[in-house]
């Protein structure tokens, strides 16, 4: 005690002898300095935390959930597409899909990813690019037994542990492109599609209906993904596995479409370029629909290979064009009865109105020749439109004039989109006055009433517009909405108010078109009366073109359009047979789908008359299988499917 | 009756700060390592900051003119210390840092620190100048110099760097003509550029993803990325002691050590790093305090010495967590866990003790 005392005694004397400090004024101004900046230092730290956990507090919680949470989709099944008595045309088939995760991917490990999965490496790189706002890109659908095995033998942390197996839906379409231009096809959405309004909640990678129904109804058929989420540490260890979020799958869609009637549709236009379409003109339903050249909607389920896109993108015949909605070709004679009932309603006519057909007769100085060379002589409306007169509908539409004949025209539909639930739907052409000055800001020269009269010049339509067109005057003047999915009720597109008698008289000229030896006799069937009209359209006008060679694809288009049974039309079938030369060329597709339509109807009403018909009838698609193996085979086929 | 008298005569502020500090490490150390392989980590914490305790109370009974009289020696036993880690040191990480001392295993180049601040406190107050001319300088950075580049050869950059606070601070104390100054501004902004050819690979990848952390996401820029990511998943509020998914998933590089002030800020939000931040500050300038109020210049120097150290410590790690400065990987004073730098602290803190206990009372 008393030695620290003493020392105690000892420092403060050392102390004291150093009581003024050496300079205290020169350090006070350092010292200041200093404090300023500690101050400073502080001030730079404190907002760095500002700048990280007030301003983007929640853009680094993201990235920490994107850290722990783990999450990989549990894809939903697209909703089945059916035909109207359910049986399924579009399915779902169960495959596996690699999914490649963003953020244990490195992209040396792709080379060897791509080859042992058979992938294009420059291909998969730019889609790993591309789909930059995607934590997890499927790769490869439809795994192979091998590439699964590959996968679960290499997806280990030490391998290549951006891979992954999810369980997928593979899109199944019937084969051969049965009915594709109906179903359409999936893939995957496109920067284009992203910006547009109505995809507002898909994102990059997102599977989606590209054309027909798949694309019309997607939002119906689209699920609603389901998500797995795991908790993960920094090893990716799973920690916690959360209750997963169930996918929801999508909606099955029942069509108008009878299946039945479809594969003999389809099986009648073997071999041709063209389209067939099959309404109810009393409600608009779509029975059947086929368009050729077609193409395989399998090839483009999910991830087209570019190869196969290319192929089918350059094809000259365009197999992806619907035919039935858009294709734009001129009607030829099946314009025939629309200018009938134009020249009986507009009274430039009557039915015993009559014209001396010569072979040809000459307008406003040019000859315009009839297709029979000898001549019809003093011809009505009735045998002018069963023998087809090309001079008979010269002269109606000289009187009515080309405004007239677009009012009726109009009234039919032709000019105007049908609005069918299938996208891209063209319009064709309903020529008039008003519409050549919008478009070429040129006088209607009264010439050129007269091709427009049996359906050449400017006048172009789709097959289902020409099947619209008369099946609507077939049930008395009422024009339903086309449709494929079948909606609370028809919707009445137009109503004209025209004579019944007239009507009568126009519909008695289609009749003999097929009953009394007209130019569709070989669409006559036994217990039904048919009714209908041919066409058979140029497809150049001019002499030059014409004399160029007749190359097939010059050849003129075959058109038939006939509904039935005449005193309460059930079905009008509209054929377009490109490059058939011959408009009976056309009848026999019409023939076959309206057999076909009536022996089944004929069958139903056998059977529930027994009520006890055992179902081992083959499924459509099945015959539709059996036909063509005979017809590759050249076995003889049944009359009803000869061309 | 005089242990007593100089408890009494302890900077009770400071020492109260301290503690509070130490507290807000132990807890941060205990949640951080819960079901790891640290999870004794909290109280191995707790029994460096005891011992530190009472190191600090020992040097704060000692005057340090007792001290500076044996600086020279004191500086010979370290340079020897230094030398002799180089060949009985423990080689970890491809660093060798630390030697094995009666069962403790010590960061021999944090005890430096003290001994350099005490030198250049020698140094500068036996001049007794105004201002220091060439040669002054000079002598005093080639004795800081030869400790600096035997930690720099270890390979430790880190702690190498923070020697020179010590010399900076005592310089412009000491006082500085403003030609010399920009001199030596200017010769060190020639021989950074330099000095980048003589770094490592992996340190260059540190300054490289410091200023680009995007540069590798996967490698050198992962802890400074992983680092915001926590802090920021911290909010205003904080995600809650063990609630912080950044830490306890093992995304968060060393959570105990150098970024344990990231993973305080994951947990305690900007509202406990307020608080921590606003501590240190008011022990910086507890300290400074001291400096003001010292008997002569050595012991202003000393404290100034230790202020600036501090203040570098925390500009470093801290910048560091928040992505504002590179990733040295040297420690937080007072909460990092390690026995080394907690006892450093201690050490230094008791030199302030010994100043302030001898103050000019006015």
């Amino acid at each position: 005690m008393a030695l620290l005392e003493s020392e105690r005694h000892r420092s403060d004397e050392v102390s004291s002898e150093r009581l003024l400090r050496d300079d205290p004024k020169a350090a006070a101004g350092k010292i200041a300095v200093f404090q300023y900046l500690a101050i400073a230092v502080f001030i730079f730290l404190v907002s760095g935390f500002w700048k990280l956990q007030v301003q983007n507090s929640d853009v680094y919680s993201e990235a920490a959930e994107r850290n722990r949470i783990k999450s990989t989709p549990i894809l939903a099944g697209r909703g089945k597409i059916l035909d109207r008595d359910g049986r399924v045309i579009v399915d779902n088939k169960a495959s596996y899909s690699l999914l490649l995760s963003r953020d244990q991917m490195k992209w040396e490990h792709l080379p060897a990813i791509a080859e042992a999965l058979q992938l294009d490496y420059e291909e998969l790189a730019n889609k790993i690019r591309r789909l930059n706002s995607r934590p997890q890109i499927i790769i490869k659908d439809n795994l192979s037994r091998d590439e699964i095995a590959f996968v679960e033998s290499h997806r280990d942390a030490s391998t290549y542990p951006e891979m992954e197996l999810i369980r997928s839906w593979r899109r199944q379409y019937p084969q051969d492109g049965f009915a594709a231009h109906v179903s359409g096809y999936v893939g995957e959405i496109s920067e284009g599609e992203l910006d547009e309004p109505a995809f507002l909640d898909y994102h990059q990678g997102d599977i989606v209906g590209k054309d027909g129904i798949e694309r019309e109804y997607d939002s119906t058929l689209r699920g609603i993904d389901g998500q797995q989420r795991v908790m993960v540490d920094n090893m990716g260890r799973e920690r916690r596995i959360q209750e997963p979020q169930e996918a929801i799958p999508g909606k099955d869609l029942k069509l108008t479409l009878d299946l039945d009637l479809q594969a003999v549709a389809e099986l009648s236009m073997e071999g041709k370029r063209g389209a067939v379409v099959a309404l109810n003109p009393r409600n608009g339903e779509v029975l059947a629909m086929v368009s050729r050249p077609t193409f395989d909607p399998n090839k483009f389920t999910g991830r087209i290979s570019r190869a196969d896109w290319s192929e089918i993108a350059s094809d000259p015949y365009k197999p992806l064009l619907n035919r039935v909605t858009q294709a734009q070709l001129a009607p030829g004679s099946t314009f025939k009865p629309i200018m009938g009932i134009a020249g009986l309603e507009s009274g430039v006519i009557d039915a015993t109105t009559d014209f001396h057909c010569a072979g040809g007769a000459s307008f406003y100085g040019h000859y315009f020749a009839c297709h029979l060379k000898g001549g019809h002589g003093n011809i009505e409306l009735h045998r002018a439109i069963a023998q087809s007169c090309d001079v008979y509908f010269y002269n109606v539409g000289n009187r009515l004039g080309i405004d007239r004949i677009a009012h009726y025209a109009d009234i039919a539909g032709i000019g105007h989109k049908t609005g069918i639930d299938l996208p891209n739907e063209t319009q064709g052409t309903m020529p008039s006055t008003k519409w050549k000055l919008r478009m070429s800001r040129q006088k209607w020269y009264a010439g050129e009433t007269i091709s427009v009269s049996i359906g050449q010049g400017a006048v172009t339509v789709s097959p289902l517009q020409i099947a619209s067109a008369l099946g609507g005057l077939s049930v008395g003047g009422v024009w339903y909405k086309p449709h494929l999915v079948k909606k609370e009720a028809p919707v009445v597109l137009r109503r004209a108010n025209f004579n019944p008698e007239n009507l009568q008289q126009v519909i008695s000229g289609m009749c003999a078109v097929v009953n009394e030896g007209g130019t569709g006799r070989a669409a006559a069937l036994p217990d039904v009366t048919v009714c209908g009209k041919t066409g058979t359209a140029q497809l150049a006008a001019t002499e030059k073109t014409k004399g160029a060679g007749l190359k097939s694809s010059m050849a003129n288009n075959a058109w038939f359009v006939a509904f039935a049974p005449r005193e309460n039309p059930e079905i009008v079938v509209a054929a377009l047979f490109e490059n058939g030369v011959e408009s009976y060329n056309a009848v026999p597709i019409v023939r076959d789908v309206l057999k076909a339509y009536f022996d089944k109807k004929a069958r139903e009403s056998a059977a529930r008359a027994q009520r006890q018909e055992t179902s081992l009838m083959p499924g459509p698609l099945f015959n539709f299988a059996i036909y063509r193996t005979m017809a590759a085979l050249k076995v003889e086929l049944p009359e009803g499917f000869r061309r | 009756m005089s242990i007593s008298r100089s408890i009494k005569d302890l900077d009770w502020p400071l020492v109260i700060i301290t503690l509070l500090l130490c507290a807000l490490g132990v807890l941060q150390i205990y949640s951080a390592t819960a079901m790891t392989k640290w999870q004794d980590a909290w109280w191995k914490q707790l029994i460096w900051v005891g011992t530190g305790l009472v190191m600090m109370w020992v040097v704060a009974q000692l005057d340090y003119h007792t001290l500076l009289s044996r600086v020279f020696v004191l500086y010979a036993g370290v340079i020897g210390l230094l030398i002799a880690t180089a060949f009985i040191g423990n080689k970890v990480f491809g660093s060798t840092r630390w030697i094995h001392v009666a069962g403790f295993t010590l960061q021999t180049s944090e005890f430096v620190k003290i001994v350099l601040i005490l030198l250049a406190a020698k140094f500068l107050s036996d001049l007794k100048v105004k201002t220091l001319e060439w040669g002054d300088i000079a002598k005093l950075a080639a004795l800081v110099a030869v400790p600096m580049v035997l930690v720099m050869k270890q390979p430790d950059l880190g702690t190498s760097l923070t020697f020179l606070p010590i010399l900076i601070c005592g310089i412009l104390m000491a006082g500085v003509r403003w030609r010399h100054l920009l001199i030596i501004a200017g010769v060190l902004l020639v021989v950074a550029p330099i000095g980048y050819h003589f770094l490592k690979p992996y340190q260059k990848d540190r300054l490289v993803s410091f200023i680009n952390p995007d540069h590798d996401p996967k490698g050198s820029g992962f802890q400074v990325i992983q680092s915001k990511i926590a802090v920021g998943n911290g909010g205003i509020w904080g995600r809650g002691a063990k609630e912080s998914s950044q830490t306890h998933l093992g995304f968060l590089p060393v959570p105990h050590t150098d970024f344990i002030f990231s993973s305080f800020a994951e947990e305690h939000g900007f509202a406990g790093i307020i608080i921590a931040l606003v501590l240190y500050f008011l022990l910086i300038m507890q300290i400074v305090q001291s400096a003001q109020t010292a008997t002569d210049n050595a012991g202003l120097y000393i404290c100034m010495g230790v202020a600036a150290l501090l203040l570098f410590h925390v500009l470093v790690n801290v910048g560091m967590v928040v992505g504002r400065m590179p990733v040295t990987g040297i420690p937080l004073p007072l909460m990092s866990s390690g026995g080394s730098n907690t006892w450093s602290v201690f050490l230094m803190l008791g030199l302030v003790n010994s100043v302030r206990s001898r103050r000019v009372l006015d």
